[in-house]
């Protein structure tokens, strides 16, 4: 910004955003110390802050009582997988759009935006009956087709706003120097589209790794992802708060910081190119 | 982009098409199956029943709630956010991180950590002031969910309208301080104005996304002390009664009333794609 600030009006925004800032990350550095307390530490009243004696013995607890891992693996196969196929369904798709654009470009891209606006309610009972028919309830490969389903809409538009920003005179220049079909697109789409790819991957992985309709309606025991497994500390263990720490921290921990480094990335596929 | 077309057709078509078929039968799986067609009667039923209007009453509250808690406070922090300052990414970062905290992990720490009448944080607040605690999932049910919901969604708020702020001309902003132009009509002529587009996003955008909230609700209250929304409603209706004819009527209301919202964000999403 161009506009000279004094340092005192400087000093007061960043107490002020400080503040602030603290005062909504809260309850988040809140599980965090709570989750190396003991029991007794977790709930004294009146609340201990900062000076109680660290322990890691709730992590070992809750990987020991409810097998932690399993869970885990079950986020990040389903998380990553359905990812991995939705992003493979949808270049295709997103490449023949941005740069082969028809009449109906656009109609395409707006239905399948409004694919993503149907309540998961209003499709549960078909989809748990075709699970149950396919035996596919409380499966990882079920869930990972569902995912994949409810984020395709979002994966291919933003592959899509990402492939149209590729400069199509880049193109013409290449096929002037002679590059054939396949050294066109190995050798000068592929590396400008890659950052793109790995944007709307980071994103959609959080998103499907956050995911908690379908996760809780259609898993039990043996697929259920972290979503899951915190829900079934709702009760009674959930009155171990120094416990329901350990899981929720070690739950959210992987995308508090994969999250971080996608906020620019957030804004465009959450808007569908509407915000940038 | 013919297998992502197809794939997509085949996931709208096949449940909406089921759910309309069983919106019009009489259809219990666990007290004697497919009892013939009914006509409109789910619809009828589904509306006429005691608890439709007040799950409709609850979700309107709610998103509405949300909606203004996020989009009011959203441009506050946006406008703080676009200050100069010290440490502004790690301000950030702090702002943004509830946005990936998983639903179910927020509605349970929200619950039992400073909800919880005994043990919780806030229980501990007022009876520092000398208050009583408050039994807020019971006591204040919609107020505990709204605030669980919005903490939730107040960065994706901020993180746009910040976004918005920041594609502002700084130029026309000064131009109109050395005119003499007070902040607030400063705010109120140039900023606004400017942030109106990114703010109906914000809004239909989480409108869509709210009026299908399901983990926050099944966590902390599930949908007791008048926490039933719509969702909810069709979800007990399906999977825990089993009422499927009836859950399926209400999933189609659920439907059109999301697309009525569609309908207004796509025409926005598509002007934007021509320009």
């Amino acid at each position: 910004m161009a506009r000279a600030v004094t340092n005192q009006r400087k000093t007061v925004n960043t107490a002020v955003a400080w503040a602030i800032g603290l005062l909504i990350f809260f309850p988040v550095l809140w599980t965090i110390l709570t989750s190396f307390k003991t029991e007794a530490e977790a709930i004294a009243d009146p609340p201990v802050f900062l000076f109680f004696n660290w322990t890691l013995e709730n992590y070992s607890v809750v990987q020991e009582r409810s097998d932690y891992m399993r869970f885990l693996w079950n986020s990040v196969i389903i998380a990553g997988v359905s990812t991995l196929v939705g992003i493979v369904v949808a270049v295709p798709a997103a490449w023949s759009m941005a740069f082969v654009p028809s009449r109906r470009t656009k109609d395409v891209l707006l239905w399948m935006l409004s694919t993503k606006m149907l309540p998961a309610v209003g499709a549960l009972y078909p989809i748990y009956l075709i699970f149950i028919e396919l035996g596919l309830l409380d499966t990882r490969a079920g869930l990972v087709l569902v995912m994949m389903l409810i984020n395709l809409p979002i994966i291919v538009w933003m592959l899509y706003t990402y492939f149209r920003e590729i400069p199509g005179e880049i193109l013409e220049a290449a096929r002037m120097d002679g590059a054939s079909l396949r050294n066109e697109i190995l050798y000068v789409l592929t590396p400008m589209a890659v950052p793109g790819i790995a944007s709307t991957l980071l994103l959609n992985f959080i998103l499907a790794w956050n995911e908690a309709f379908w996760t809780l309606n259609l898993t039990a025991a043996k697929a259920g992802p972290l979503t899951a497994f915190i829900a079934s500390y709702s009760s009674p263990e959930g009155l171990f708060y120094a416990k329901l720490s350990a899981a929720s921290t070690m739950a959210i921990a992987p995308i508090l910081i994969l999250g971080w480094f996608s906020q620019k990335q957030l804004v465009r596929g959450l808007t569908f190119g509407a915000v940038k | 982009m013919a297998p992502a077309v197809f794939l997509l057709l085949v996931w709208m078509l096949v449940p909406l098409t089921m759910t309309l078929y069983f919106s019009f039968k009489r259809y219990l799986p666990l007290r004697g199956g497919d009892l013939g067609w009914v006509g409109f009667d789910n619809y009828i039923r589904f509306v006429t029943s005691s608890s439709f209007w007040p799950s409709v009453q609850t979700t309107l509250v709610i998103v509405g709630g949300v909606l203004v808690v996020t989009v009011v406070l959203g441009v506050l922090l946006a406008l703080l956010l676009d200050q100069p300052m010290w440490g502004q990414g790690v301000v950030r970062i702090l702002v943004i991180a509830p946005f990936f905290v998983m639903p179910t992990v927020s509605a349970l720490v929200w619950k039992n950590m400073f909800m919880d009448p005994v043990n919780g944080l806030f229980a501990h607040l007022w009876k520092f002031f000398g208050l009583a605690p408050l039994e807020w999932l019971s006591q204040a049910s919609l107020l505990s969910i709204i605030l669980i919901v919005s903490w939730q969604w107040l960065p994706f708020a901020t993180l746009i309208l910040l976004t918005a702020i920041q594609s502002l001309d700084s130029e026309q902003l000064e131009a109109a301080e050395m005119d003499g132009a007070a902040p607030l009509s400063r705010f109120g002529h140039i900023i606004l104005p400017h942030l109106s587009q990114a703010i109906t996003i914000v809004i239909l955008i989480q409108t869509i996304f709210l009026l299908s909230i399901f983990a926050e609700i099944f966590v902390t209250t599930q949908g007791s002390f008048g926490t039933r929304t719509l969702t909810y409603l069709i979800f007990q209706r399906v999977l825990e009664s089993q009422n499927v004819g009836l859950g399926s009527a209400g999933g189609v209301y659920a439907i059109i009333l999301a697309n009525i919202v569609a309908l207004f964000l796509m025409r926005i999403v598509g002007k934007n794609l021509d320009s």
